[in-house]
């Protein structure tokens, strides 16, 4: 399901923009917090700004929301420039990280109150804050009070408050920061539900990159007020472009070479890291003799005591810890370079009879597709 | 089994009682008190009680007492003596006891228009006091709310600033500054916007100015405490759905300080209805207020029981508003907040 979202989320980028973020910068004092950012957001889509606090995503969001001026560059909404328009007159709702509801307001007065700001009629309003509370499965609380509501109870009324007014464009400020994991799991595919069937534009904030995964079409990554990678999630993941995305997203092996061989079919790194040459079935684009950085997924290595064939993409090592989570099993192994690697490997089987353990020498491979060469 | 424990702790509250500083005065009193008393003592009287019973014992001695005193005054009659008014309660010959309750003041107070005027005089000036402390402490709170941290111990500094001063002296620099040859009227006439000087002092206006003045901290303060508290991503998700600023202040700042305004209308309304300084030295000689009257009754007058009456009077005026205070207070607390 997520797989054929994040193609229409692609075909939707393409077919039509409706967000666009040229050259924005923001400034406090001499704090750069956006810097001469430049998005494109297509309709329909689930944009997830990911990256570590402090790194601008927030203020990006605000100026999206009209909360915040850009210092310079601009900001379309739907074609229209919205340099100069107050929050109170954007196509834009927004869900709050705090979510915000008005403590001294019912539920359903909570949800109504942007309804109220359009003059509609009386029934309407009741007929529409009805229907949007259903959707949100709140019906039944429209008469409470914020105060009296569970923290995923409020989140719902928040998103019901922000959706009600029919939105072209919903942004979402760590929407489900505040729930734990159960609920958060459940929520994100709430969400996902609603927004296909609305076909609302989403722009979310957060700091998780599980959260982004699960519910973007694209990702864009930032750091120190740029956005360093906007791709799909499986872009992101397998294919990072730098040596922050690779170590933000997931974890990761990193080791550092040198180029010895470059064709254009593969590249050969030899790397003083690593103590051994690592083979790669695909050219990349760096001088040769150049320093690049290899890295290795950890549910990419395989792992054994029989040392596989072939001079490349294998390296001895010690095992040192094993942490067992369930689904899989991870192992810190020591190799002959004095370097950590981190394997994941899958327990596919309930009771191994011969299980690799602490202290066993064993082989580390992998195959020649699985490195990423990073030369940034 | 649970009796046996109570015995014990009585026990070692006894042991605790009587080895400390006053322990021979609690084997005295344990000594001549009946059993029952004693066990009670031990068993309930905890250091939190004691805790309690000073502010406890500071009210009743001070306020509860006195209170009663003056209400007994009340329904006595006048007379030229020391004390200058008749017991409530005597030996009639040593051989019965007599009560004389007399109402005759209360009434009094209703067949004299001096005093229905001036409790209505009182309201009004307090009430309006009140009002326009609302209107130039709301902004002033709403301001101070929104600065910036240094700005705001700044802000809150010179709100109260002036209370470090003698509250008579400040009223005193009112006279001088209000008098017909002050400051205000010297520069009015110099600057030809009048011919003679215009009569500030003694009038309504002065009363005003004076008790708005002076009254202003215990309106700012009670709101901008709440207005402080306010989430300003509150406003921000108002103007997000639609409202303009005018709009989220009215259906969003507004309700949600109204506590602060309740608390801050009454701490000004409640000392204003008995004000004496202010309108015995600004205000207007032919409507006296409340607080003036029940001053010229005891001192001037002395005539206790009908200043008594006065000042029960007053009481019960005040007490309404009290109640109206307390039972806000405790629905907040109920709130949790």
């Amino acid at each position: 399901m997520a797989e054929s979202q994040a193609a229409n989320g692609r075909m939707a980028a393409q077919a039509r923009e409706y967000v666009r973020v040229d050259r924005v910068t923001k400034r406090f004092g001499d704090f750069v917090a956006v810097d001469d950012v430049s998005l494109s957001i297509g309709q329909g889509e689930i944009f997830c700004l990911l990256g570590g606090s402090g790194c601008g995503k927030t203020t990006l969001l605000r100026m999206l929301a009209g909360f915040e001026t850009p210092t310079a560059g601009s900001i379309f909404i739907d074609g229209q420039d919205m340099t100069g328009i107050p929050p109170y007159e954007r196509p834009a709702n927004m869900m709050f990280q705090s979510y915000a509801l008005f403590p001294h307001m019912t539920v359903a007065k909570n949800v109504a109150f942007g309804l109220e700001q359009e003059r509609l009629a009386r029934a309407e309003i009741t007929q529409r804050v009805g229907e949007i509370l259903e959707l949100v499965r709140m019906d039944a609380y429209a008469q409470r009070k914020p105060h009296q509501l569970s923290g995923g109870q409020r989140q719902r009324v928040a998103l019901a408050r922000a959706l009600v007014k029919r939105p072209k464009l919903l942004l979402l400020d760590e929407p489900l920061g505040a729930l734990d994991k159960k609920l958060r799991e459940k929520t994100q595919f709430e969400l996902l539900g609603i927004q296909e069937r609305l076909g609302v534009t989403f722009v979310v904030v957060t700091h998780d990159q599980e959260e982004a995964m699960t519910l973007a079409t694209r990702i864009g990554v930032m750091d120190r007020g740029e956005i360093v990678q906007v791709g799909t999630p499986t872009e992101i993941y397998e294919y990072p472009t730098s040596k922050f995305v690779a170590d933000f997203i997931g974890s990761v092996n990193m080791f550092e070479g040198r180029l010895v061989e470059d064709e254009p079919d593969h590249v050969r790194i030899d790397s003083r890291d690593l103590g051994g040459t690592v083979y790669v079935d695909h050219g990349i684009s760096a001088a040769p003799e150049a320093t690049v950085w290899t890295a290795i997924r950890p549910e990419k290595i395989n792992i054994g005591r029989e040392r596989p064939d072939g001079p490349d993409n294998v390296v001895r090592g010690v095992v040192r810890e094993i942490a067992y989570m369930g689904d899989i099993s991870v192992f810190l192994v020591a190799i002959d370079s004095g370097r950590m690697v981190r394997v994941s490997r899958p327990n596919i089987v309930r009771q191994a009879e011969d299980r690799i353990s602490w202290d066993e020498t064993v082989y580390l491979s992998w195959h020649a597709s699985s490195p990423i060469v990073l030369t940034q | 089994m649970s009796g046996s424990r109570t015995r014990q702790s009585a026990v070692s509250s006894r042991t605790r009682l009587t080895s400390g500083r006053m322990g021979p005065l609690w084997e005295w009193l344990f000594r001549i008190a009946p059993a029952s008393w004693s066990e009670y003592v031990l068993q309930h009287w905890s250091g939190r009680a004691f805790v309690v019973a000073v502010p406890w014992l500071w009210l009743a001695l001070f306020f509860l007492v006195p209170f009663l005193i003056v209400f007994k005054i009340s329904f006595a009659e006048v007379r030229i003596a020391m004390p200058p008014y008749t017991p409530l309660i005597e030996w009639v010959s040593g051989q019965a006891l007599a009560v004389k309750l007399n109402l005759a003041n209360y009434t009094y107070l209703f067949t004299d228009d001096l005093y229905v005027s001036s409790y209505l005089y009182s309201i009004k000036v307090a009430a309006v006091s009140a009002l326009w402390c609302l209107a130039i402490g709301y902004p002033m709170a709403w301001a101070m709310a929104r600065s910036t941290p240094t700005w705001r111990s700044v802000l809150l500094l010179l709100v109260m600033l002036p209370s470090f001063t003698s509250f008579l002296l400040r009223v005193y620099a009112w006279v001088g500054l209000l008098k017909n040859n002050g400051p205000i009227n010297s520069v009015l006439l110099a600057l030809g916007v009048i011919d003679e000087p215009i009569a500030l002092v003694q009038t309504d206006f002065a009363v005003y100015i004076a008790i708005v003045y002076s009254y202003l901290p215990f309106m700012v303060l009670p709101l901008y405490n709440n207005l402080e508290k306010h989430d300003p991503a509150l406003l921000e998700a108002a103007a997000d759905l639609g409202a303009r600023p005018a709009t989220a202040f009215l259906r969003i700042t507004l309700p949600l300080s109204r506590d602060g305004i309740v608390a801050g209308l009454l701490l000004v309304f409640i000392p204003a209805v008995g004000e004496f300084v202010i309108p015995s030295l600004l205000g207007r000689t032919d409507q006296l207020m409340i607080g003036r009257v029940l001053s010229d009754e005891f001192f001037a007058n002395r005539d206790w029981p009908v200043a008594s009456a006065v000042a029960i009077v007053m009481l019960l005026l005040l007490v309404i508003p009290i109640m109206v205070f307390q039972r806000f207070q405790t629905r907040d607390l109920e709130r949790g907040r």
